[in-house]
């Protein structure tokens, strides 16, 4: 057991990830901050098929999964139907980056703007690993996947600014290196009313082309890079949760994994410059915050 | 209670009578009046029930599954290209045995784009496992909502309740209401849903091993509805003084006819009065309303044919590269002469002339 995390387990042993899976761990982590009375929707990715192969099942939680692309949608309907029902249950969605930032981009959007009371968790492996990592709008300039061979030459979707821009009332960055932050910020989430969005960094072994036993070293590392700064954004207000006392160059975490070898020196200054553009962006809102738009009531 | 009512009026006066709980809801031309009438309903508090105003007729059905599976009476209804954005999602809802019922205004599908009647939406989702019934007035519209329910959770099948776009969906006609459908429509109370105190993982991946016995299963289950929705059309018939033929098929004036035309929603109305025409002249025709389009009633059909010579069957689909869909389906079930129409298409206006000339035609598009 691990200092300040809750012992209870509502993902089973026995499912079939790869060893050393930084999703299955986040998912695990997450549902750490649940209690009994909640219903879990996930998207079609890795998460879904490791760990509901018919007639088995490793969520103990009620769960369903219905697509790709329509987790929110889904999710929208389980609490439209626990409102008219008179039920408390919490609504809890586990979507990749695909679904999130791809294919399922509108149906959150929408979900974002109806207000619900509907907590969003986006485990990013940054790819579509499921199908054998290919590139999403999720996947950093630089690396490698299947359908771009010779590397990302151009920026991910700021997934973060499009959800401050939906002015829903909690949004933060979490990491499975700092376990005890992941699962407050999830609990966080699902005790603020209104819709949230959590968005995990989860190494993935073959798609990142790391060892397995490098995911939450790697995370570490990222934070340290400030390339996943921990971040919350409560009613507009930005809370920058960890600072590194020398912020490390982006190199080091660049070189720890396969997916960006061969990267040249100046995409990879182009990538340290984005980076401390938004450090400085975000920073501000650190030392004097600042409110964004009106973050929206919850109407549920 | 007699009322004046356009089609989609009535359909959401059924989803009041039915105590529907959860409505996504997406605008489509024609089928947008349905949406309406039951978002005033929730308005005025007429109706105690959530709407999601959804961003597409994707999230809509999604949604519905969502609402279905939790354990909450689910209604949605689209039309044309919302039917189409949905395809994938309808193989979903009724792979999880969800009982949603869902109202389509018939409407052609682009290109070109076209907003008035055809069935060519509602033949294109003919394999995603839904119950498909076919209405032919309002009042039929508002009775089947109803039935519909019933059939949907005694079976545990989803059910499409479709209605000729603007031909019916727009129309005003008198309707005869009912007061309370309480001794017919038990409640909701599925006993697989998504429930804390039972957990239940709903939406598993099936390895080769158990797919296709899931499949098997689905397929019996869905051939096996043609007994529920005979029952249920009697039993309203009982209750409520009114019947659909058995619920599958409805004939009119078959039993001495040689020559007999099939059709599907309000065709068959225009039919009614050509066939009393053309009986004026002592010509023995007769008329099939099929009614449950799926499941395919192949035993009724073959018996209700059993005297005549000649069939007529009338497509407002067409299946590019073949022939009409109901025309196919209608010659693998009989030996005796088939002839396949194409008409009505986008909203193309089937008058009794149209329906007289096919009486020296072989089949073709008229």
């Amino acid at each position: 057991m691990i200092f300040g995390l809750p012992e209870k387990e509502f993902l089973a042993k026995g499912h079939n990830a790869c060893a050393g899976c930084g999703q299955l761990l986040a998912i695990r982590l997450a549902l750490k901050a649940c209690d009994k009375d909640t219903i879990l929707v996930q998207a079609t990715g890795c998460g879904e098929v490791t760990t509901t192969p018919y007639p088995l099942t490793a969520y103990k939680l009620p769960y369903i999964h219905n697509a790709f692309e329509n987790a929110a949608s889904t999710a929208s309907g389980v609490k439209a139907a626990l409102n008219i029902l008179n039920k408390k249950t919490k609504v809890l969605v586990l979507a990749g980056d695909g679904s999130t930032f791809d294919i399922g981009f509108g149906a959150l959007s929408g979900m974002f703007e109806r207000g619900e009371d509907i907590t969003y968790i986006c485990f990013d492996t940054e790819a579509y690993s499921n199908t054998g990592i290919q590139r999403s709008g999720a996947t950093p300039t630089g690396a490698w996947t299947t359908t771009k061979p010779e590397g990302k030459q151009i920026k991910p979707k700021d997934i973060i600014s499009i959800a401050v821009a939906h002015h829903i009332p909690y949004i933060a960055t979490a990491s499975i290196s700092n376990q005890q932050d992941l699962v407050r910020k999830v609990k966080e989430g699902l005790n603020t009313k209104g819709p949230s969005f959590i968005h995990i960094l989860c190494p993935c072994v073959p798609g990142w082309k790391i060892p397995e036993s490098s995911a939450i070293n790697i995370s570490k590392i990222a934070i340290e890079t400030n390339f996943w700064p921990l971040l919350e954004i409560k009613k507009g207000k930005y809370i920058l949760n960890y600072k590194p006392k020398k912020q490390l160059p982006i190199e080091t975490w660049l070189k720890m994994q396969g997916r960006f070898k061969g990267i040249s020196k100046e995409l990879i200054k182009e990538i340290q410059k984005n980076i401390n553009k938004r450090m400085k962006t975000i920073s501000p809102f650190v030392n004097e915050p600042t409110l964004c738009p009106p973050y929206q009531k919850a109407n549920s | 209670m007699k009322k004046i009512a356009e089609a989609s009026q009535a359909i959401a006066d059924a989803v009041q009578l039915c105590d529907v709980k959860v409505v996504p809801m997406f605008p489509i031309t024609p089928q947008t009046h349905i949406v309406e009438r039951i978002a005033d309903k929730i308005a005025n508090k007429t109706l105690k029930a959530k709407s999601i105003l959804v961003e597409s007729e994707h999230s809509a059905i999604s949604a519905a599954i969502g609402a279905s599976a939790t354990g909450a009476r689910t209604f949605t209804a689209t039309s044309s290209q919302g039917l189409a954005l949905m395809h994938e999602i309808l193989f979903i809802a009724s792979g999880l045995r969800l009982p949603i019922v869902m109202a389509v205004a018939n409407r052609a599908l682009s290109s070109p784009i076209n907003i008035w009647a055809d069935h060519s939406d509602t033949m294109a989702q003919r394999d995603t496992g839904w119950i498909q019934l076919y209405c032919e007035s309002s009042q039929e519209a508002y009775d089947t909502i109803i039935q519909a329910y019933k059939i949907a959770e005694t079976c545990s099948i989803p059910v499409m309740v479709c209605i000729d776009g603007f031909t019916l969906s727009h129309l005003w006609e008198p309707i005869e209401t009912i007061k309370s459908i309480k001794q017919f429509l038990p409640k909701f109370n599925p006993e697989n849903k998504l429930n804390p105190n039972k957990p239940i993982t709903l939406g598993a991946i099936a390895y080769p091993e158990h797919y296709q016995i899931i499949k098997q299963q689905q397929q019996k289950d869905i051939l096996n509805s043609i007994q529920t929705i005979k029952k249920v059309n009697s039993e309203f018939k009982t209750k409520f003084k009114r019947n659909y033929g058995n619920g599958l098929i409805e004939t009119y004036k078959t039993k001495d006819a040689e020559i007999i035309y099939l059709a599907m929603g309000t065709t068959c109305g225009t039919l009614r009065v050509t066939i009393d025409e053309l009986r004026k002249n002592n010509k023995k025709i007769g008329l099939i309303k099929l009614k449950t389009f799926r499941p395919f009633p192949t035993k009724e059909l073959q018996k209700a044919i059993k005297n005549a010579k000649i069939i007529k069957v009338i497509d407002r689909a067409v299946s590019y590269g073949n022939q009409g869909p109901l025309f196919t389906e209608i010659k693998a079930i009989t030996d005796k002469e088939v002839h396949g129409f194409i008409t009505g298409l986008g909203g193309k206006d089937i008058t009794i002339e149209i329906l007289k000339s096919m009486l020296n035609k072989k089949g073709g598009w008229i």
